[in-house]
């Protein structure tokens, strides 16, 4: 029986008008993870900073997006196989981190691979904003734990100015059993490969049917991309497609480089895809998993403003850490505790009162004087007027060191404790944990607002914005430098 | 409005102060007792005979019950107090305002502080039910920002700034070999000092004060009445008490090398007690070495050094035992360990003993100058309560 063929949405948006994908500041080389078990591995992954986890990493890929362009977001949609919570909605912490108004619906999609392609159909439908965000280990030593990935993508969908326009969607759906693994678990299972492979195989092929009914021109798409988390489905429908359409695979080396981040990997797929592409392309994404989804998109003359740093970029910026600091990071082991208090729960009433603060970095600037201050006072250090202040945000700014210390005393969930009273760009001072710090400081360092998971106490994950300082890549050195040392 | 000293009102009769350490075997309650008894030994006064108390402690109590109960006090006001490193100043400052203003005749202020029953590295702070949002920093990382902003708005380098910061420690640490009731009593190398085990910035442990148990007291009566109750009472010429607004941190001008609240505080000290030339005018100084730079910063607070002097001043001997305004004499935080509420009348205590000539072997060559000055700093730069008292030998 052949399905109807998909439709063009009434409320589809025109499609996406900004996007940024994340990739924390660590790699760990996969071999260090196979010695564990006595075997190889080559290639390097991407990890996520002890402070770090998916609702932090949905932030920090989303909030270049979306600043600036709060208004028109019309909804919030988050991927993740790795939710900090479960019976809460973690998409409500980006929602407020990201300070979107309240009027729009901020909704998790399960913990699940396919989730990262959904929540990017759901936002194509309404306008929304698409945040995949992932952190992926498995068994000690195993196989998902060298080849996953701690990464994020977004993507803000509407209808002015788009970079790509949507061209296309279409989903097939199948059940069966090839990857699994039971709500919360650290480790999952998974069926022999082949059998994966072969399903996904059948579902790529419905696919590119559907899509060929629904009007789409396979002939016509110039790159295209796969995600998926059974690397033979993955290799071998990117060969049906490559066969099928002609165009030129994007991100086939992503895996190896970054690795696969379950729910987010569609997001990097596409990032990369966007990255990439030239004015007026057609551009193909599918996803595999319980199924087979697609995207396809035509890009703009935008696209090449629209682009913030590529995901490219990022990939050789990192820092490399050992594997016993991996698998402390992951609390898979644990280590020695300071003989000091443990940090206390944060009070929920507290924070409630305190949400601009705590969540979306938003201070105070006195209407009298013009101080700001974080987080709003009642009353101005400088002038002593009363309630009188507007909001002002530090997130998305920069700020400079004034002075800091490391602190091998305090609390940390990855000692030494690195703090600084930080100069904000455009007013204000205040106290902030450091974090990502891979070089010594020094006193007017450049730092920008970041937001981070401090403890989590009773279940309850304490989250703060912290600051990280600005490492910039190195200038490339001219063509011309080159070319006077070989004369 | 203005504030107004105490002009000789109210003198200090008797004192006592425990030996500061690590005692295992003594709970709050007998400290406690041990400070209140001594404190009334040789007075002829018994507990029934004073009029009210004021119990200054930071973690080790709660009420005044924490001090009525052990003593079996009936029928007494009895008041705890708490501000910070200042606890057990402000329980002094409270006896002497109630004996200041005719309320009660005699009254008492005592310190009590266990801290060795927690099992946890450095000070513990009672926490305020908060979001989480406070940056959880140590106190020493706090003071540790005084350090690189010193030097970087001084010009003096790194080095010269560890060698005056290892000039305190060993300053304070042979100052206090010579104390039978301070924790430390061994004189420390400056290569130790140097060498100790980081903290935070550019702090090592021997930067630090340590961490002790201890209790000390007071008994105050007004002036006119003192004589009954010893030969050689100590004066009050000076209580000040200023509490910072917190603003440091959020405030652009301000930089990390002061305590603004201990100028001002000073000030306030030194204008009710007519002190002019504080160097010159003081025996001895009392200051809070919760870390060294702390000790260089308060030099110039409190006017004994100009600014960006501290240092120097520090490393010519200035304020060693023999130096010309000798700071610390008893061996400070650093050698005494920093029980909260017990501090502020620990340092009252030698003032005690050092204005009265019972300070055996660490007696001062300056002690006929009569006047004696002891402060507190609780919290951290930019956001701190200073106590700054001045006792004399002399009624005006």
């Amino acid at each position: 029986m052949r399905p109807p063929a998909p439709q063009a949405d009434q409320n589809q948006a025109t499609g996406i008008v900004g996007y940024h994908a994340y990739l924390p500041a660590y790699r760990l080389r996969r071999g260090e993870i196979a010695a564990a078990i006595g075997a190889s591995a080559r290639g390097v992954r991407c990890v996520a900073g002890y402070d770090e986890d998916s609702t932090t990493l949905a932030v920090a890929a989303a909030l270049p997006v979306v600043q600036g362009r709060e208004p028109t977001v019309g909804s919030v949609w988050f991927a993740t196989t790795d939710p900090v919570y479960a019976d809460k909605t973690n998409a409500t912490a980006v929602h407020a981190a990201l300070d979107l108004q309240p009027g729009i619906l901020a909704a998790d999609l399960g913990a699940t691979v396919r989730s990262g392609i959904v929540a990017l159909l759901a936002a194509a439908r309404d306008g929304g904003l698409a945040v995949l965000a992932d952190r992926r280990g498995g068994p000690v030593g195993g196989t998902d734990e060298r080849e996953g990935a701690d990464a994020a993508a977004a993507f803000l969908f509407g209808e002015r100015d788009p970079l790509a326009r949507i061209v296309g969607t279409a989903s097939v759906t199948a059940e069966f059993i090839d990857r699994w693994r039971a709500p919360g678990a650290p480790d999952g299972g998974t069926w022999e490969e082949r059998f994966g492979e072969q399903r996904y195989a059948e579902l790529a092929g419905q696919l590119l049917a559907r899509l060929s009914d629904g009007g789409v021109e396979l002939g016509g798409v110039r790159r295209f991309a796969v995600a998926g988390m059974n690397a033979r489905a993955v290799r071998r429908v990117a060969g049906t497609v490559q066969e099928a359409t002609g165009a030129k695979l994007e991100g086939g080396d992503l895996a190896g480089i970054v690795g696969n981040a379950g729910a987010a990997q569609a997001g990097l797929a596409l990032a990369d895809l966007l990255d990439a592409a030239g004015a007026g392309e057609t551009l193909l994404l599918i996803s595999l998993a319980d199924g087979a989804d697609a995207l396809v998109l035509r890009t703009t003359g935008a696209i090449t403003q629209g682009r913030r740093e590529p995901l490219r970029a990022q990939v050789d910026r990192g820092v490399t850490i050992g594997y016993p600091q991996y698998l402390l990071w992951r609390e898979r082991i644990t280590a020695d505790r300071p003989r000091r208090p443990d940090p206390d729960r944060p009070s929920a009433p507290y924070a409630w009162r305190n949400r601009p603060y705590k969540l979306s970095m938003t201070g105070g600037r006195c209407r009298t004087c013009g101080a700001v201050q974080f987080p709003r006072p009642r009353v101005c250090y400088q002038c002593h007027t009363a309630d009188e202040f507007e909001p002002v945000s530090a997130a998305g700014q920069t700020a400079r060191i004034v002075t800091f210390t490391v602190d091998r005393l305090a609390f940390s969930l990855s000692p030494p404790l690195v703090s600084a009273i930080v100069a904000v760009e455009r007013g204000g001072r205040l106290q902030c944990e450091l974090t990502d710090v891979r070089e010594p400081l020094a006193v007017g360092d450049e730092v920008v607002p970041t937001f981070r998971r401090g403890a989590t106490v009773g279940g309850i994950r304490n989250y703060i914005w912290k600051a990280r300082p600005v490492y910039r890549a190195a200038p490339a050195v001219p063509a011309s430098a080159g070319a006077e040392r070989e004369s | 409005m203005a504030q107004h000293g105490l002009s000789d009102r109210v003198a200090i009769v008797s004192m006592a102060c425990t030996r500061f350490a690590e005692h295992f075997d003594r709970g709050a309650d007998e400290l406690a007792v041990d400070a209140v008894t001594d404190a009334l030994d040789g007075t002829g006064l018994t507990r029934d005979d004073i009029d009210a108390y004021w119990l200054g402690t930071y973690v080790s109590g709660i009420s005044g019950m924490a001090l009525a109960r052990p003593l079996r006090l009936v029928g007494k006001p009895v008041t705890r107090v708490e501000n910070m490193c200042a606890t057990g100043s402000e329980a002094l400052r409270a006896a002497v305002y109630a004996v200041a203003c005719g309320a009660v005749d005699v009254a008492m202020a005592v310190g009590v502080e266990k801290l060795k029953d927690t099992g946890y590295a450095g000070l513990i702070s009672p926490k305020i039910q908060d979001d989480g949002t406070r940056v959880n920093t140590s106190a020493p990382a706090n003071f540790s920002l005084l350090a690189p902003a010193y030097q970087q708005r001084y010009g003096v380098t790194p080095e010269l700034f560890r060698a005056a910061m290892t000039h305190v420690a060993w300053k304070n640490h042979a100052n206090g070999a010579l104390n039978p009731r301070a924790q430390f009593r061994r004189e420390v190398s400056r290569e130790s000092i140097e060498r100790s085990p980081a903290v935070a910035g550019q702090l090592g442990v021997m930067d630090c004060s340590g961490v002790a148990d201890g209790a000390a007291a007071a008994i105050v009566t007004r002036a006119e009445d003192a004589r009954r109750y010893t030969s050689r009472p100590l004066y009050i010429k000076a209580l000040s008490l200023v509490t910072g607004d917190g603003s440091g941190a959020a405030d652009p001008s301000y930089d990390y090398t002061s305590f603004p609240e201990v100028v001002e505080c000073a000030r306030a000290a030194y204008a009710q007690a007519g002190i002019t030339d504080p160097r010159r005018q003081l025996a001895l100084a009392e200051v809070h070495d919760c870390f060294t730079p702390t000790e260089i910063v308060l030099m110039e607070d409190l006017g004994f050094a100009g600014r960006g002097r501290a240092w120097r001043d520090i490393l010519d001997g200035v304020f060693d035992r023999d130096g010309e305004l000798p700071v610390n004499p008893d061996g400070g935080l650093k050698s005494f360990g920093h029980p909260v509420g017990a501090s502020g009348l620990r340092m009252i205590y030698e003032c005690w003993l050092q204005l009265r000539g019972e300070a055996g072997a660490r007696q001062l060559a300056t002690a006929h100058r009569g006047l004696a000055l002891t402060q507190n700093l609780g919290g951290a730069p930019g956001d701190c309560v200073c106590f700054v008292s001045v006792v004399g030998s002399r009624p005006g």
